[in-house]
């Protein structure tokens, strides 16, 4: 049978990833939303980047700055003790910055898609915008939050160029699925390869129809 | 005691407009700003929520001042007591109907004041359902309950009814009414419709291009100086049309329709959709009840 470290490897990247990206994503969306600052467009620029640059770029990149021959990467190592190279963390670093633009769009989408009214009623029954954003924004864009959710967690799965780059192929340590399958097939051992593109295939499959459904509402009869 | 001063600069759709505008309102009355859209009525309610900043005057509402420019002080909506009944309801979603009510509670206030709301605006059967499967006249009423859990100073409602069927309308009338008797409310209403006011209010304010060209009480803000007749009524043309050397011009006053004869020299000066004031002192009305 097939090594299930990768695949484990593989969720493992993902979870950690999509937890670091909700709590980055909700205060990005919510200011890029919200604000006139002229700087808005070119952070969009940079968050959607990673959209149409190959991942390579971003890998090599990194793998560039953070390098432990640079000097931001032999201060990051000596002082706080972070290898970011061909390393786990580097890994969700890097993840990180590859899938943002697919947890922020939704979100920022969803919060300037409500009626500014509502923000505006809850301010003037005294609500402060804490109690706003957690009671009543958040709430309402609940299937904009899944979407980014998912989607973030299915394209860190997906996930190659970046991961060669950065992670390299350290077994246990930065060997994700879908260099595992890389691997496999250069060695001509097809049915390993099958093994983790067919499991990575059904996994990737059920979580995006699971968010159609529930976005669709086609669920809601069964636990109403 | 209310008085409010303000000025600003708004950008409406023809240009530039100079809103300056001084409004004394006595404690517990009904006032309507009445006028056109885009003369500035909503951005009033706005500034005095605190929701959009005047560039200069003054807010003292019973002796407190929510904004001055000369003391440098501004309050925020959240400081501010004010009940405020948007346009779009501004209902959240996410909520149930007591739960909205309950959202509005502040720290430590008694509940009582919820059921006493719901009972008042009738509101029990409702509680538990979510506000988008209600209609509008259910919605305006859950967001007038919910504008009024805080107690405010002041209840203001930006057009309230403009969306509602005329027999919805009368209903909701006379909750507003009741609600501003029974909680000594001061409440500040927009409203473009003539027949609103005059029910409503106990003083108009007539505002064009950021100001008040006209006030004091509707029926005579409205009536012009020359009719003194004692059967009138004020409705909207809806139809102009020509029976050989008379003109017949339809009004629709309320739900209703009347046809009225008119000369050619008259109806030069009309046009479909103008307010007109329908009048004659020439006999008495009868009066008949109906069922």
């Amino acid at each position: 049978m097939i090594d299930w470290q990768p695949l484990l490897l593989t969720f493992k990247l993902a979870l950690t990833t999509t937890f670091l990206l909700i709590l980055i994503s909700i205060p990005l969306s919510y200011w890029l939303a919200h604000t006139k600052s002229r700087i808005k467009p070119l952070l969009e620029t940079l968050i959607s980047m990673p959209l149409v640059l190959p991942p390579t770029v971003l890998g090599f990149y990194m793998l560039v700055v953070f390098g432990p021959s640079t000097t931001l990467g032999a201060w990051l190592n000596d002082y706080l003790g972070l290898r970011l190279i061909f390393s786990f963390k580097g890994l969700v670093i890097a993840s990180i910055i590859y899938s943002l633009p697919f947890m922020v769009h939704p979100i920022q989408a969803g919060f300037a898609n409500l009626p500014t009214t509502l923000t505006e009623a809850s301010y003037v029954l005294g609500k402060s915008k804490i109690t706003t954003i957690f009671n009543v924004l958040l709430p309402n864009i609940k299937p904009s939050i899944l979407t980014g959710i998912v989607l973030a967690f299915a394209h860190t799965i997906g996930e190659f160029g970046v991961v060669l780059m950065i992670g390299g192929n350290i077994p246990g340590k930065t060997k994700v699925a879908s260099i595992a399958i890389y691997d496999e097939v250069e060695a001509l051992n097809y049915v390993a390869a099958n093994w983790y593109s067919l499991i990575l295939f059904i996994i990737t499959f059920s979580i995006l129809l699971l968010v159609y459904l529930i976005n669709g509402g086609y669920l809601k009869k069964f636990w109403k | 005691m209310i008085q409010i001063a303000l000025q600003k600069e708004l950008t409406a759709a023809n240009g530039v407009m100079h809103l300056d505008i001084d409004i004394h309102i006595q404690q517990g009355t009904l006032t309507t700003l009445y006028g056109n859209s885009g003369a500035g009525k909503t951005s009033i309610l706005r500034m005095i929520a605190g929701l959009l900043q005047p560039d200069e005057g003054q807010i003292i509402i019973n002796k407190k001042t929510w904004f001055d420019t000369k003391k440098g002080i501004c309050l925020t909506p959240q400081q501010r007591k004010i009940g405020l009944v948007f346009q779009d309801y501004a209902l959240f979603p996410n909520m149930t109907v007591k739960e909205n009510l309950l959202y509005a509670l502040e720290k430590g206030q008694d509940r009582e004041i919820i059921s006493q709301l719901m009972q008042i605006i009738e509101l029990k059967d409702l509680q538990h359902q979510k506000p988008n499967k209600l209609s509008g006249g259910q919605k305006q009423r859950i967001a007038l309950a919910r504008a009024l859990v805080r107690k405010p100073e002041i209840l203001m409602l930006d057009e309230p009814l403009s969306a509602l069927d005329i027999k919805m309308r009368a209903k909701l009338q006379d909750y507003i009414l009741k609600v501003h008797q029974q909680f000594n409310l001061t409440t500040l209403l927009i409203s473009h419709d003539i027949a609103e006011v005059i029910k409503m209010s106990d003083t108009v304010l007539n505002i064009k291009h950021g100001k008040i060209i006209q006030q004091g009480k509707p029926i005579d803000v409205f009536t012009t100086k020359q009719v003194s007749g004692k059967f009138q009524f004020s409705g909207e043309i809806v139809e102009i049309k020509k029976e050989d050397i008379i003109y017949i011009v339809t009004v629709l006053i309320g739900s209703n329709f009347v046809k009225v004869v008119a000369e050619e020299t008259e109806v030069q000066t009309m046009k479909i959709g103008d307010k007109v004031i329908v009048a004659s002192k020439a006999f008495n009305p009868l009066l008949q009840k109906i069922k």
